[in-house]
């Protein structure tokens, strides 16, 4: 047990350090733009990875509780007065709220059944976002008031940089622990074999369910965080598109691995700002980047790197 | 990239001590920057425009340059993603240090990426269409094509010539579509209109029969407006034909504004109106037509460089880019804050779109005058005689 702490607080503080360190070798405040939407990205893949790695179920409509809370933060400052941070707290709730109603139903769905139960759900959350356009501006957007917490108004990108980079330490050490609760030994379960975790008395359908709603809650954060700092939503953010991108950092950062999600975030959001240097190339080596290490990496780049170290420390 | 990132602090560590900077290197040339949707569902629009900037920047270039020095373009591409477009306005800004930007191929990318330039004070003429970019007025920020509102206003002028009140809308629900019909509910009541029906349909819809069933139900329709963008257009007109509406006028948008409408609508398309840019039938133009030469020009030159038809799209790149280089020339000078001072001195710029006259209170500059009524007839765009 207490080297699992120990582990755990390792992987937090190397988090920590690299996120207080990347800020002396950033020459531009374009850099700390880049890295504020990998911390964002990857705040919603923890979540969702909590859901498909741990508990061992698909969504592919993960997009909609992003866009949940990004336009929670938009539409309750501009149409209703709420404060901002309400709001951010508010998308939150209604988000978990969703997630447990739609959960209850979805979730004694099986594979195929969940994947397109979860999908619907997705596209029906950005047909409302894009069809309301007297609350959400339409398919064009809108505005997003500035976040001020205590006379603090937080904008700029430096600012957004450590917000963004405190809300992910917060977030993957709430992950990590997760993983060592009896929740989190329940959702292993639930991915190891279903039936077999039923048998030892896990209570299949509601450990599901909790799965959900975190997820659901992750992403709503990590929603509301981009719309404060871009000061602008469009429902792009809550379409399919969106949800494939974070399924995509989830498997490529490696399922079931915490920092997994942070490397997939990272990967998948530098890699197509690197390449725009290949002009009409670009999306083709995205792909192909991706497919190879898809490839050569089955289980995702950070277990098939560690597991590779593990043995070479072995032998 | 990375090893790039990884020169650059190297160097920027290098040089630190001789206190130069990578701004010497680049003093014979000045950055102009573009993010635009190349690819994505928005890249008919923004194919054109990439494709004009840098045919453009090359002749310029050719012929000297801007305020003697070269045009350095960096064009980003959003592939319709008003979040990447942001990250992209941001990395021209921080990362390229350009002076100014001609882009924004959609409304969302572009009101996404205001702020950027607003806080860092650095002109943006945007390519994108609805009137929320430059209304209200942002110091920063100006755009080269018509609005939706000035599309209404000009079929509502047409349609009071022709002494008919009583119109009927049909819209699509996609950014393009549900703006303008929102600006033509607006406007309506200035020209005596009144809009008797109100219809609309999903992007991805493939039959608006329903619909269109309704307002020709409706008692008393004398005209229909059909504010819509892509393929729903002409799936309208397709299904207007095939219910016998031809009797009762029947208006497009500028949203449809290109060959490929007709060549979709087929021969449904026949006798539907549409506000246009004169650069749909420039070989139509009289001789004494102002734009005539413009237009004619960027013509030629956009189709033996690509080997594609010309599109309105491409215009609005084109009459940016102008607005941009003649500013830099009358200010001699690339400094951003000056060549935001004459852009907004634009007087009697002939673009593509029309003449362009900006003030401190208009930074578009076009007036009803810069669209043109045309009719489809016999498979190709017609000029309307104004009166008839």
């Amino acid at each position: 047990m207490r080297a699992l702490l120990n582990q755990r607080l390792l992987t937090l503080a190397v988090l920590a350090v690299i996120i207080s360190l990347l800020p002396f070798v950033f020459p531009s405040s374009y850099y700390f733009r880049v890295a504020s939407l990998v911390w964002v990205s990857a705040l919603a893949a923890i979540g969702l990875n909590i859901l498909m790695g741990q508990a061992g179920q698909v969504s592919l409509g993960h997009a909609a509780f992003f866009g949940i809370g990004a336009y929670a933060v938009a539409i309750g400052p501009t149409h209703l007065g709420i404060p901002p941070w309400a709001a951010l707290l508010i998308g939150a709730i209604l988000s978990s709220v969703l997630a447990y109603l739609v959960g209850r139903p979805i979730l004694r769905l099986k594979g195929h059944y969940l994947a397109i139960a979860t999908l619907g759900l997705g596209v029906l959350v950005a047909l409302v976002i894009s069809t309301e356009s007297r609350w959400t501006g339409g398919p064009d957007g809108m505005p997003v008031e500035r976040l001020t917490l205590f006379g603090w108004r937080v904008s700029g990108s430096y600012t957004w940089y450590w917000v963004t980079g405190a809300l992910l330490l917060v977030g993957t050490w709430i992950a990590l622990n997760l993983d060592e609760t009896p929740t989190g030994r329940a959702f292993r379960a639930l991915h190891d074999s279903e039936v077999a975790a039923q048998v030892v008395g896990v209570d299949v359908a509601r450990f599901k369910l909790q799965a959900f709603v975190i997820a659901a809650v992750y992403a709503s954060l990590a929603g509301s965080a981009l719309a404060f700092m871009n000061g602008f939503i469009n429902p792009d953010q809550a379409g399919f598109i969106h949800s494939v991108e974070l399924v995509t950092i989830v498997v490529l950062g490696g399922l079931g691995s915490v920092v997994g999600s942070i490397v997939g975030a990272a990967v998948l959001v530098t890699l197509p700002q690197a390449l725009t240097v290949f002009h009409e190339y670009e999306h083709l080596l995205l792909g192909l980047i991706i497919i190879v290490s898809m490839i050569f990496m089955r289980n995702g780049i950070v277990p098939s790197l560690s597991g590779l170290f593990l043995r070479r420390a072995r032998s | 990239m990375k090893s790039k990132a990884t020169l650059k602090i190297l160097l920027a560590a290098g040089v630190m001590g001789f206190g130069l900077s990578e701004g010497a290197l680049a003093q014979n040339s000045v950055k102009i920057g573009s993010v635009l949707s190349v690819t994505g569902p928005s890249s008919f629009l923004g194919e054109p425009e990439d494709k004009t900037l840098r045919i453009y920047v090359d002749k310029i270039n050719a012929a000297g340059g801007v305020a003697g020095k070269k045009i350095e373009l960096v064009i980003y591409d959003d592939g319709g993603d008003a979040n990447k477009a942001r990250t992209f306005a941001t990395r021209l800004i921080e990362d390229d240090e350009v002076v100014a930007m001609v882009g924004g191929t959609t409304t969302g990318a572009t009101m996404a990426m205001i702020p950027v330039f607003e806080d860092a004070k650095i002109p943006f003429i945007s390519l994108a269409g609805a009137i929320e970019v430059i209304d209200p007025v942002r110091k920063f920020v100006f755009k080269t094509p018509h609005t939706d509102k000035m599309a209404c206003e000009k079929i509502f002028e047409d349609l009071k010539k022709r002494n008919l009140t009583k119109i009927g809308l049909i819209s699509g629900t996609d950014g393009f579509g549900a703006s303008m019909r929102a600006q033509c509910v607006k406007v309506a009541p200035n020209y005596g209109m009144q809009i008797v029906a109100d219809e609309n349909y999903g992007p991805r819809d493939s039959d608006m029969t329903a619909q269109l069933t309704k307002i020709k139900n409706t008692a008393g329709v004398q005209a229909v407006v059909n504010p819509g963008f892509g393929q729903g257009p002409a799936i309208v007109t397709r299904n207007y034909a095939q219910l016998g509406m031809n009797s009762i006028p029947f208006y497009q948008s500028h949203g449809v504004a290109s060959k490929s409408f007709i060549e979709l609508a087929g021969a449904a398309a026949e006798g539907v109106r549409l506000p246009a840019a004169a650069l749909l039938v420039g070989d139509k133009l009289p001789e004494s037509d102002p734009q005539k030469k413009v237009v004619t020009e960027y013509k030629q030159a956009y189709e033996s460089a690509t080997k594609q038809p010309v599109s309105t799209f491409g215009g609005h790149a084109y009459d940016g880019l102008f607005i941009l280089v003649e500013a830099m020339k009358r200010a001699n000078s690339t400094d951003p804050q000056k060549v935001r001072d004459e852009i907004e001195k634009t007087k009697g710029f002939v673009g593509t779109g029309g003449i362009v006259n900006m003030s401190p209170t208009d930074h578009l500059g076009l007036d009803l005058s810069a669209f043109r009524v045309l009719e489809i007839k016999g498979g190709d765009w017609n000029l309307v005689a104004s009166g008839s």
